[in-house]
């Protein structure tokens, strides 16, 4: 084992310290970098820099697949975009039916809980973004979407496509933001089920089809066919956007809990577009607001008695 | 420092940057499970062939950038190169008589001696470990050596 020493590589070149040394430094500068990546936070600051600086990488990696769905929309003949507009139309025209009842029922519905006018929605603003680019695997369930910090994107902000969740923002960069979506294996999301109101954690499985809902009691009510929301009790999505729908239901009567899994309603693989969303703050549907949830900071009344 | 110039500086750069790419291209599942490590292949080259050109800042800086590209534990592909590239400069001398189909088992080794450390540090750090298809990465690696060694020899006049 002597060529490890360092005496070989220094008889080899002679400029500056050895190969040993350096590696040295490099890998005490590692450790270093994990352990703060990993217990503080000072690095976020690093890695947003770092982002940028791969931003353009990932651009160019991603091109070959991206100049392939430019070129296939450029050549779409007449007839399919004409059939493609003529199917938009008629979605349209579906949800303006479903929506022409909505404002007389939100204004019957405050009228019920005693409120003088309609709230207004509680998502406040939205801003779309492309994706870049995916991954799919077992321990890993990511997009990566061209909007960033630039843009107004913030750690943890819930993303949605129009059918449903997608997911939330995990990492962020100055034009780029990495999404952690929610069949990640590695997320949980608090849910309601719509009929019968049962609270339950859906956990991602890191298959982009399924969802399980390994926390709830035998005896609770949950039907295949089920739409599970948002509860708004994680503190990152607003209470009643749609999740999921219950596709199994197994009681073994010698288990506690029941095994539910879930199939997304957002199209997970198959959605090139995410919508970011920002909530009304102070929304019933919302979620705690971060000056109530500060441990430190004193929680400020929002309304003074009179 | 005429020395440094004839330094194949710009093809390490330019190779290592390929192999980063040929990295996080996205594949289908089941051939993106047994990639091979390509940075650490081109690192390995480089530190037999060039070990002056590079160093080890080189190597490490390219695990640096599979780490924040990948979204790892900063820094775990970034040590896991820099112990592969300082092995294999530590022993150049002696890897530089060999055939390309002799220094595969070494590349094997290493390769391996790559996947342990990133293994380990993903243990280390809770983040959920990838398939145990992994371990078949460093056996396609040492195949696909001799083949990545030409290649990237063709971008250098070699001594």
């Amino acid at each position: 084992m002597a060529v490890f020493g360092s005496a070989t590589s220094r008889s080899f070149g002679g400029r500056g310290p050895s190969f040993g040394f350096r590696f040295f430094c490099y890998a005490v500068l590692s450790v270093v970098l994990m352990y703060y990546d990993r217990h503080g936070g000072f690095l976020d600051t690093a890695r947003y820099g770092l982002q940028a600086a791969i931003y353009p990488l990932q651009l160019a990696v991603n091109s070959p697949s991206a100049a392939w769905n430019w070129l296939e929309e450029s050549f779409t003949t007449r007839e399919k975009l004409q059939a493609q507009v003529d199917q938009l139309r008629n979605d349209l025209r579906a949800q303006q039916l479903v929506t022409i009842r909505h404002a007389a029922l939100e204004s019957e519905n405050a009228t019920l809980r005693g409120l003088n006018a309609a709230m207004p929605d509680v998502i406040e603003r939205r801003l779309i973004g492309e994706v870049i680019s995916f991954e799919f695997s077992k321990a890993r369930q990511r997009l990566l979407v061209n909007r960033g910090g630039r843009h107004g994107v913030y750690k943890g902000q819930p993303v949605v496509t129009g059918d449903g969740v997608l997911g939330q923002v995990f990492r962020i960069g100055p034009f780029s933001s990495e999404i952690i979506l929610i069949t990640d294996s590695e997320h949980g999301l608090p849910v309601t089920d719509v009929r019968s109101g049962v609270p339950a954690i859906a956990l991602g499985t890191g298959d982009s089809t399924s969802l399980e809902l390994p926390y709830v009691p035998q005896n609770h009510d949950v039907k295949v066919g089920d739409l599970l929301v948002t509860s708004g009790l994680g503190r990152v999505f607003p209470h009643g956007l749609p999740v999921a729908r219950v596709t199994k239901v197994e009681r073994d009567p010698t288990q506690l809990l029941a095994q539910i899994h879930a199939v997304p309603l957002a199209g997970i693989e198959s959605d090139r577009e995410v919508i970011f969303i920002w909530e009304r703050p102070g929304h019933p549907a919302a979620t705690a607001t971060p000056e109530a949830l500060a441990v430190e900071a004193p929680v400020t009344p929002a309304v003074t008695p009179p | 420092m005429n020395l440094a110039r004839r330094e194949p500086r710009w093809a390490v750069f330019f190779t290592v940057l390929l192999a980063l790419i040929a990295q996080v291209v996205p594949l289908p599942e089941w051939l993106s499970v047994v990639r091979p490590s390509f940075v650490a292949l081109v690192i390995i080259y480089w530190s037999i062939y060039a070990p002056h050109a590079g160093g080890i800042f080189a190597p490490w800086l390219a695990g640096l950038a599979l780490d924040v590209f990948k979204g790892d534990v900063l820094a775990q592909n970034a040590l896991a190169v820099a112990l592969v590239a300082y092995i294999a400069m530590s022993l150049h001398q002696r890897l530089r008589n060999q055939t390309l189909v002799q220094q595969s088992l070494f590349v094997f080794a290493m390769l391996t001696l790559n996947e342990f450390v990133v293994w380990g540090i993903e243990g280390w750090s809770g983040h959920p470990v990838a398939s145990p298809w992994r371990w078949l990465q460093p056996m396609v690696g040492a195949m696909l050596w001799p083949f990545i060694a030409l290649l990237v020899g063709r971008t250098h006049a070699r001594s």
